[in-house]
C-alpha cells in the first residue's frame, strides 16, 4: 500500500540556512531517509524549490491559462513529499512522524488511489 | 422460546459487536463484514420462521455471513484484494457443519481500536463505535445526536470508506502507540456519556440511553483489557457521575446543583463499585486524567453532606490533574473547590488566571456568577448570570440560572 506524505510548512517558521537549527533540521531528514531505506519503505521523495518558482496552468472554456504562483495562496506551502510503501496507515503515520517538519509545519498522509474500477467505485462512496 | 424477530433483536443488541469483530477479522474489511451480517440477519428472519431458531443463533449468522462474503468477494470482483481472505473463507466453509456451533472468537478489542482510530474525526468515531459495538441502528444514533439520519448515514459511509482506502488496520496498537491510541478510545466513550449526560443542545437534560451505552462500553473495555488504570478510572468516573442521576433533575426538569441534591437519592450500588475501581486504579501508580477525575467524584460521593466535603483533598487532586493534562476546565473546577476550602476571593483570583482562555465557555460565566453572588457582589453576579444564560441552549440549565438571577434581583430589592 503506497502512501504519500505531503510536507507543508510556513516559510516564516522554517529554520534558516546557516543556523544551528537548520543543521539539526537537515539532520532530521537524513535520519528519516536512513530509517526509510533500512525498512525498505522508501519509493521516492524530494524537496520542492520555493513556492515563488511555482507556475499554475489550467484550461478554461478551451483557453489555456498560465499563472504565476501556486494554485492556492496559504501560509503553509507544499515543500516536499515522500512516497512510502507501508503495510497500513499506522505504519505510514509512524514513518511520517519522523519527518522533522512535523515540529513546526504539518505532514498530510494520504494513500495513493487504487485505480482498479471496483476499488474506485468504493472510494467514491465516501466522497 | 423467542420468536425469530425477538432473537435477532437480542443478537443485534448483545452480540453484534462480537459478530462484526469476528467477521471483520475473517473478511479483512469492516464494511464487508457489516453488509454480510445484515444479509445474514435478513436470511435468518425467513429461515428461522420456517425451521425454528437454531441452537447457536450467533454461530448460524456467522456461518451464513461467511457464505455471503464468499459470494460478494467473487461477484464484486474484489477477489484480487481479498485473495487470502477468500481462500480462508472457502476452507472454513468446507469444514463447517450446521450441527456443531462454532466458538465465535472475541476480536472486539481490535474493533474498538479501529473504530476509535485517531485518523477518524471524533464524531464519526463515536457514531461508528455505537453502530458496530453497541449494535445501535443508524436511526437510533441519529436521534441520540440530534443529527439528520441521512447526515449520520453519510458520516458512517465516509468513515468506513476511509478505513478501507487508507488501510486503517484491524489491530490493537503496540506499546509505542498504546497511550495515544487508548486515550482516543477513552475519549470516544467519554463523549458518548457526555452527550447523554449534558445534551447541551436539547430540551431534555439527559438522554439516558447514551449514558447506559457509554457505561456498557467502558465495562466491555475493562473486561477485554483488565488492569489498565485509565480504563478503570473512566468506568469509575462514569459510574460515580451516573450515581447522582436521580438527584440531578427536579420533577419539573430544572437542574439541581450538587449543593442542593438530596443525597439519599444517590445510587449506593454504583458508588460502591466506582469507589472500589478508583482505589484499585490509584494503587497502580501515576494516575492519569480519568483516574484523578474519578477520585474527585469519589470524594464527593463519600461526603455525608455538601458541607462535609473534603474540599482540600479536591483542590489537591486538581493540582495533579493540571499536571496530567493542561486543560483550563480543570482550573475552573479547582476554583470552585478552592472557594469552599479557602475563600471566595482565592477562587476569584484563580479564575482571573484562566479568564481569557475560557471566555467563550458557558460554565466559566456560571461559576463566576455564583462566586460573586456568594461574595455579595450583586452587580457583577447579575452580569455574569446574564452572560451565562445568553450562552446556554439547554432548557434545564437555562431555568436554573434564570431562577438564581431572579432571586438575586429580589434580594437587592
Amino acid at each position: 500500500m503506497k502512501y504519500m506524505a505531503l510536507i507543508y510548512s510556513d516559510p516564516a517558521r522554517e529554520p534558516k540556512p546557516g543556523t544551528a537549527e537548520f543543521g539539526a533540521y537537515m539532520q532530521g531528514f537524513y535520519k528519516a531517509n536512513e530509517a526509510y531505506a533500512a525498512a525498505g519503505v522508501l519509493v521516492s521523495g524530494d524537496a520542492l524549490a520555493p513556492v515563488h518558482t511555482a507556475t499554475t496552468v489550467r484550461r478554461r472554456s478551451g483557453r489555456m491559462e498560465t499563472m504565476d504562483g501556486p494554485f492556492a495562496e496559504t501560509k503553509e506551502q507544499l515543500g516536499g513529499y515522500y512516497i512510502l510503501d507501508c503495510a497500513d496507515l499506522d505504519e505510514a503515520l509512524r514513518y511520517a512522524a519522523m519527518i522533522p517538519t512535523v515540529n513546526h509545519g504539518s505532514v498530510e498522509v494520504r494513500p495513493l488511489a487504487d485505480m482498479n474500477p471496483e476499488a474506485l467505485k468504493q472510494l467514491m462512496a465516501g466522497a | 422460546m423467542n420468536t425469530p424477530h425477538d432473537e435477532i433483536a437480542r443478537i443485534v443488541r448483545h452480540e453484534w459487536g462480537r459478530l462484526i469483530a469476528a467477521s471483520t477479522r475473517l473478511f479483512g474489511d469492516l464494511g464487508l463484514a457489516e453488509d454480510c451480517l445484515q444479509d445474514a440477519a435478513e436470511a435468518a428472519l425467513r429461515h428461522w420462521a420456517r425451521n425454528g431458531v437454531p441452537a447457536s443463533p450467533a454461530g448460524w449468522l456467522l456461518q451464513v455471513a461467511r457464505r455471503k462474503a464468499i459470494d460478494r468477494i467473487r461477484r464484486e470482483k474484489i477477489a484480487l484484494r481479498h485473495e487470502q481472505e477468500l481462500e480462508r473463507l472457502l476452507e472454513l466453509d468446507q469444514n463447517a457443519t450446521a450441527a456443531e456451533p462454532e466458538e465465535i472468537p472475541d476480536e472486539r478489542l481490535r474493533l474498538i481500536f479501529t473504530c476509535c482510530h485517531p485518523a477518524l474525526d471524533r464524531r464519526s468515531a463515536t457514531a461508528l463505535t455505537l453502530r458496530m459495538l453497541g449494535g445501535l441502528t443508524t436511526a437510533e444514533i441519529a436521534r441520540a445526536f440530534l443529527d439528520a439520519p441521512e447526515t449520520l448515514a453519510q458520516r458512517l459511509v465516509r468513515a468506513k470508506a476511509k478505513i478501507r482506502a487508507a488501510h486503517i488496520p484491524f489491530e490493537t496498537p503496540g506499546p509505542e502507540a498504546w497511550p495515544e491510541r487508548l486515550a482516543a478510545v477513552l475519549d470516544v466513550v467519554y463523549l458518548v456519556y457526555n452527550e447523554g449526560h449534558a445534551a447541551m443542545h436539547g430540551a431534555a437534560y439527559t438522554r439516558p440511553d447514551l449514558c447506559n451505552e457509554a457505561i456498557r462500553l467502558a465495562r466491555l473495555l475493562n473486561s477485554l483489557k483488565p488492569g489498565q488504570a485509565e480504563i478503570e478510572g473512566l468506568l469509575a468516573l462514569l459510574l460515580l457521575t451516573e450515581s447522582r442521576h436521580k438527584a440531578r433533575l427536579r420533577p419539573d426538569g430544572a437542574l439541581v446543583p450538587l449543593e442542593a441534591q438530596d443525597r439519599s437519592l444517590w445510587d449506593r450500588i454504583l458508588i460502591a463499585e466506582g469507589e472500589a475501581l478508583v482505589v484499585q486504579a490509584l494503587k497502580r501508580g501515576r494516575p492519569g486524567a480519568f483516574v484523578l477525575q474519578a477520585a474527585v467524584a469519589a470524594v464527593h460521593a463519600m461526603a455525608a453532606s455538601f458541607e462535609a466535603t473534603d474540599w482540600m483533598q479536591i483542590v489537591l487532586l486538581y493540582d495533579e490533574l493540571e499536571r496530567a493534562s493542561a486543560n483550563p476546565v480543570f482550573a475552573l473546577n479547582q476554583a470552585v473547590a478552592l472557594s469552599y476550602a479557602d475563600t471566595v476571593d482565592a477562587a476569584l483570583l484563580r479564575l482571573a488566571t484562566i479568564g481569557d482562555r475560557l471566555d467563550g465557555y458557558q460554565p466559566f460565566h456560571a461559576c463566576l456568577a455564583d462566586l460573586h453572588r456568594r461574595d455579595g457582589n450583586q452587580r457583577e453576579a447579575a452580569s455574569a448570570y446574564r452572560r451565562a444564560i445568553a450562552m446556554t441552549d439547554n432548557e434545564a440549565e437555562r431555568r436554573f440560572l434564570a431562577e438564581r438571577l431572579a432571586a438575586l434581583c429580589e434580594d437587592s430589592g
